[in-house]
């Protein structure tokens, strides 16, 4: 090993990098579960003494209902996402190579564009005079126009359509990978399709399917402007009360308390997830 | 039946993801007031939007801070890859994990605590606080393009470089840098976008004093459906499109 000296590029590269995530991503993670900590103070945001309060505050009921309340739109939100997403990658997994990749470009496209926008955009086609109500208006479908935006359900849509193509890629990922003979050897040993599904299938494929819950339950209950566009004022979400504890009503420890809460969720997920890959691991083996 | 199920099902929720951003384009040339039935083609909602001065200055301020995002997040986050590929060092797993644990957070956690951070040392909140979120948050992508680019490379070339006698920066400069050049390009727009389309964190970390279009757009379009957000949207909607068949096209390219 050479000394630091004389491998300077290395070290000013070590230096810049480590400085950069030490003091903008490790220092304030540290600051939001000390302020979980602290007690409210209007003038300096957070004082002392240390208190578990704004974590006792999360059981209020009030509270405790807009919770459950976000995880159940959020966990809806997953489920549609898998219903349609599970077919879905396993239809594409069968798509002549060439065009899959196109298939899979036209997916991530929607993801990198603004998802405002695209919010916005649905809002266009849900509104009571919108174009969904008036074509189905026109067909004979239904008499007057349905009330579908500021729902529960307009909510669901906004954030099922903003987080498909989380839910289709990893499970197009472990589709990919799904290798054919095991699906022969099952029913060469007469598995039927439902036994193959239900015994083979679905066990291989619940890693995508982890970690497509991972990366839509999470973002489902952060996306705050999801219901401010389409939900109206009954529909929040975790992440409209973290919003507005910080921007509004000024209770940062209650909305550090709320968000650390989202954090240990997103860890529990990562570790079924990494369980769920192991022990698939050694059944393969 | 097995042939054509799959294929319908395909298109239809291609269809369904597509129709929405379809719509909204359409509608954005619509002369119609009420944005609801069609009112002839017209350009009156692009032409009030750019006689809007505050919208102008909003738009080129967006501009600025995705093209310094970018850029500051590309050389960083290359930096970054080369040395993870490059470099045993303590903490490597550390590194890679606090990178894995940016992208995987919510973004509403970055955003407050960021927030938190900014206001401890007094930073006022404006174009450095917008600046230093972005590139935060870009960083990882940057990261990942990069590190699979030199994935694939073949090693003997660095070490070559070194028995000839160049230095660690020589060789980086003359050998690394080319091979991951199409790498580079590609993050750089993956991060212009991702920092141009951003409104969570940046609801957060902005201040009154840089107004950015994304921001205009969420205070605009929390009241009501209005004609001038439909332009709007088609604008950056085209604009993060092109950003990346672009980056698409650079990577795809360099690899045959």
């Amino acid at each position: 090993m050479r000394s630091a000296l004389q491998q300077p590029f290395k070290t000013a590269v070590l230096v810049l990098v480590w400085g950069w995530l030490l003091f903008l991503v490790f220092t304030p993670n540290l600051l939001v579960v000390g302020a979980s900590v602290m007690t409210r103070d209007p003038g300096s945001f957070i004082s002392l003494p240390i208190t578990l309060d704004a974590y006792r505050q999360l059981l209020n009921p009030l509270y405790l209902d807009v919770f459950l309340h976000s995880l159940y739109m959020a966990s809806m939100t997953t489920l549609v996402c898998l219903v349609i997403g599970y077919p879905f990658a396993w239809a594409l997994s069968k798509v002549p190579r060439q065009r899959q990749v196109l298939l899979i470009f036209l997916l991530i496209v929607p993801f990198w564009t603004n998802s405002l926008v695209r919010t916005y955009a649905l809002k266009l086609m849900l509104a009571t005079n919108g174009l969904l109500n008036n074509a189905l208006m026109s067909l004979g479908l239904i008499e007057e126009p349905l009330k579908l935006l500021y729902s529960e359900g307009a909510v669901i849509i906004g954030l099922v359509y903003l987080l498909l193509p989380f839910m289709i890629l990893p499970l197009y990922s472990v589709f990919e990978d799904l290798r054919e003979d095991l699906l022969r050897a099952s029913h060469d040993l007469g598995a039927g399709h439902f036994a193959t599904f239900v015994h083979v299938i679905v066990p291989l494929t619940l890693p995508g399917v982890l970690a497509g819950v991972m990366l839509v339950l999470l973002p489902a209950m952060g996306l705050f402007f999801v219901p401010d566009i389409l939900g109206g004022s009954r529909n929040l979400l975790v992440g409209n009360v973290i919003k507005n504890q910080f921007l509004d009503a000024r209770n940062w420890p209650f909305g550090a308390a709320a968000s650390i809460v989202l954090t240990l969720t997103m860890a529990f997920l990562m570790f079924a997830h990494r369980l769920s890959k192991r022990r698939i691991g050694e059944e393969g083996a | 039946m097995t042939r054509w199920l799959p294929r319908t099902y395909l298109t239809l929720v291609y269809l369904l993801l597509y129709a929405p951003i379809a719509v909204l384009v359409v509608f954005s040339f619509n002369d119609s007031r009420t944005g609801y039935e069609w009112g002839g083609l017209s350009w009156r909602w692009y032409e009030s939007l750019f006689n809007n001065r505050a919208m102008v200055e909003a738009m080129w301020n967006s501009l600025w801070l995705a093209l310094s995002a970018a850029t500051i997040s590309t050389l960083i986050g290359a930096l970054t890859a080369l040395a993870l590929h490059r470099y045993r060092f303590r903490g490597k797993k550390a590194l890679n994990g606090m990178l894995f644990v940016v992208m995987m957070s919510p973004e509403i956690v970055l955003a407050i605590s960021l927030l938190a951070l900014f206001l401890l040392v007094g930073l006022q909140l404006g174009y450095v606080s917008l600046l230093l979120a972005h590139v935060t948050f870009c960083l990882p992508f940057v990261v990942i393009t990069v590190m699979a680019r030199l994935s694939g490379f073949d090693e003997r070339l660095p070490e070559a470089a070194r028995d000839l006698g160049a230095s660690d920066f020589t060789m980086t400069r003359t050998v690394l840098i080319p091979v991951i050049m199409p790498a580079l390009l590609a993050g750089w727009l993956l991060g212009f976008t991702l920092s141009l389309d951003d409104v969570v964190v940046s609801t957060f970390v902005s201040g009154p004093s840089y107004e950015i279009l994304p921001l205009r757009i969420y205070s605009m379009v929390r009241v009501g459906l209005k004609p001038e957000v439909n332009a709007l949207g088609t604008l950056l909607l085209m604009f993060s499109m092109v950003m990346l068949i672009m980056s698409q096209w650079i990577l795809t390219r360099s690899k045959q």
